[in-house]
């Protein structure tokens, strides 16, 4: 039987993605930058009432114990999940195919799956410095306390829709979409250049 | 002015947009009563005080919110989903 045939997936932030160390980092680099390219990206939204049984399809097809509450996420490394409305979910995944294995889980009575693979663009950045130049970007509260690992927030940044997921104490994991992800990450580089950033 | 948005929290009204007046009641779309047509469409109470208001939180959750503002103050008295079913506790 033939091999299932993915067209091969490119960057829209290629032109201006240039690997190295940039801007102020003489006295050592504070941001890493990168694109963690997952192979899959979903949302999924639950009917109102069937938010429980929702979580754990999440739970039976990814193995994440999804919590219950606003903006509640969980990682491992791998795979993340978090809430990122009322109801509504986006679950990540390294390796294509996720939609696939949540065809048949997911049924009419319990909610909806759409696959965003192909139209949002990950971004990860990580550092000591990853706080202070996400604060440069979105009014929210990025310290840990208010912010917890795993956990998932909507915002924007000049009209450019964010979904940001703490994945680490020092690391942020922001989904925004395909067609602005170009013009958000020269952004976030220029906003990286006065703590010193390195492109992986 | 910050909104606590009941599912993200306190929010910058950036984040927000108004949605109009929370006091109208749409009358059914067979309605042929032009009265109630016209009082959903132009009547207003324009209060200087406590406002009931409908917001969308468009720069987040994107929910859609009942809000009660005072108009003098900007004092953001209570938010709350606009509609039930989702009953998520805030954070703030």
């Amino acid at each position: 039987m033939a091999e299932h045939q993915l067209p091969e997936r490119q960057s829209p932030l290629e032109p201006e993605y240039h690997p190295g160390s940039h801007g102020n980092f003489e006295h050592g680099v504070d941001v890493i930058l990168s694109e963690t390219r997952p192979g899959s990206i979903l949302q999924l939204a639950a009917w109102a009432g069937e938010e429980k049984r929702l979580i754990e399809v999440v739970r039976k097809v990814t193995g994440l114990a999804l919590p219950d509450g606003a903006g509640g996420g969980v990682g491992n490394g791998a795979r993340a999940a978090f809430g990122f409305a009322p109801g509504k979910f986006t679950v990540v995944d390294e390796a294509e195919g996720l939609a696939q294995a949540f065809a048949g889980a997911i049924t009419p009575a319990i909610g909806t799956l759409t696959d965003l693979s192909h139209g949002r663009t990950a971004i990860r950045i990580a550092g000591p410095k990853a706080e202070w130049v996400m604060a440069k970007f979105f009014a929210i509260d990025f310290a840990l306390p208010a912010f917890p690992l795993g956990a998932g927030r909507s915002t924007n940044h000049h009209d450019i829709f964010a979904q940001i997921q703490r994945s680490g104490a020092d690391q942020f994991d922001i989904y925004v979409f395909r067609s602005f992800a170009r013009s958000f990450w020269k952004a976030l580089c220029h906003a990286s250049e006065e703590v010193g950033y390195e492109v992986q | 002015m910050l909104i606590t948005c009941p599912y993200c929290g306190p929010r910058d009204v950036i984040e927000f947009t108004y949605q109009g007046d929370g006091n109208r009641e749409r009358p059914q779309p067979a309605s042929q009563n032009l009265d109630a047509w016209n009082a959903y469409v132009y009547d207003r109470l324009n209060p200087a005080g406590d406002h009931n208001e409908i917001w969308q939180h468009s720069g987040g959750c994107r929910a859609h919110l009942r809000v009660v503002r005072n108009t003098l103050t900007h004092e953001v008295l209570s938010t709350a989903f606009a509609r039930g079913g989702h009953k998520t506790e805030s954070r703030s």
